[in-house]
């Protein structure tokens, strides 16, 4: 029976949030950060096949992808950049407050985040609505005026915009479960299960965020910049 | 206490560098430099991703062992578009189907 009155003296032995196969919480904090670098990295592979293959085609059919470069609205693209870059300051805010112990700012910086996230994803959703009223979406609505592809050859720009929509989209979705997790991350503290002490799942969500702001500074050059502004 | 705590300030700052090399980047591809319009594109995106992974996500205070993953990471992505690209423009695929446009390599409309 020692093992039932070491357990009754648990809570006061550790700190919240502990879990026992760990030494101490600094250990377990290390842990749970590599952890999620290691699921980010499978996420950089993952998006990375995708880079890969749009720089091959790209170069296969350069003339269609500049002009479905073209295409795109380069105010609406660096707007977006800089929403998604003023939520990734107000994630790391957000691990600031976690980390000294600032409840309602805490609470605050979520929200913002989640605020500018939406921003993002109004943006993207006008950019898509525009994008099907010009007939620019392969498969579903492919209509393209004359003089909106500039004469280029229509099966490339079809292409381009099957990649536009494809890594956006895919982008878009990774915003999307951000904000559930946000979600949860905002309820949890609110109700007060974070300290100083114990923070890892702020932090660890902040990572998946960051990571998906990263995903988009690539998608904004790439996808807006390079077809020949000038 | 675990975890570096990083100044609000240092935060703000690395903030406006990246609003900055985005309103850069914007405005140098409206600039004709030809090939290096690529190149300036995707070194601003390099920067800026650096900033985010080291000062946003810690990276720089973390430990050896997560640095060494995020390295290895980002050598595997090189990898996997290196060989890719090696294997592509080196065995003449580059030839599109018909309405297709030219590709690279293939001769100027007369």
């Amino acid at each position: 029976m020692a093992e039932l009155s070491a357990g009754s003296t648990h809570a006061a032995v550790h700190p919240p949030g502990f879990h026992h196969q760990f030494e101490d919480m600094e250990q377990q904090h290390e842990a749970g950060n590599l952890g999620m670098w290691v699921f980010l990295v499978t996420e950089i592979l993952f998006f990375g096949g995708l880079f890969a293959s749009y720089t091959i085609y790209r170069s296969l059919y350069l003339p269609g992808f500049e002009a479905g470069s073209r295409l795109l609205d380069v105010k609406l693209g660096a707007t977006n950049t800089a929403v998604l870059i003023g939520s990734s300051l107000t994630m790391a805010l957000a691990v600031h407050a976690a980390q000294t112990g600032k409840r309602k700012a805490l609470v605050l910086f979520l929200l913002l985040t989640m605020v500018l996230g939406a921003v993002f994803l109004g943006i993207k959703f006008d950019e898509y609505s525009t994008k099907w009223h010009h007939g620019l979406v392969p498969g579903l609505k492919w209509a393209p005026d004359e003089e909106m592809h500039n004469n280029a050859p229509l099966g490339s720009v079809e292409l381009f915009f099957c990649f536009y929509f494809f890594m956006t989209g895919l982008h878009a979705l990774h915003m999307l479960i951000g904000f559930g997790i946000m979600t949860v991350m905002t309820v949890k503290s609110w109700r007060g299960e974070f300290s100083p002490e114990y923070y890892a799942p702020i932090e660890v969500s902040g990572l998946y965020w960051h990571f998906v702001d990263i995903v988009w500074i690539f998608l904004f050059p790439l996808l807006y910049l390079i077809g020949g502004r000038y | 206490m675990s975890g570096h705590v990083v100044s609000v300030r240092l935060y703000v700052t690395i903030f406006l560098a990246l609003l900055l090399l985005t309103g850069l980047t914007t405005g140098v591809a409206f600039i004709d430099l030809g090939p290096y319009n690529t190149v300036a594109a995707l070194a601003i995106a390099f920067v800026k991703m650096l900033l985010v992974v080291l000062f946003f996500m810690h990276v720089r205070y973390s430990s050896g062992l997560t640095k060494i993953v995020v390295l290895a990471g980002f050598f595997w992505l090189a990898i996997l578009i290196t060989f890719t690209l090696s294997d592509y423009f080196s065995r003449g695929l580059d030839n599109p189907p018909n309405g297709w446009g030219p590709s690279i390599s293939a001769p100027p409309n007369p």
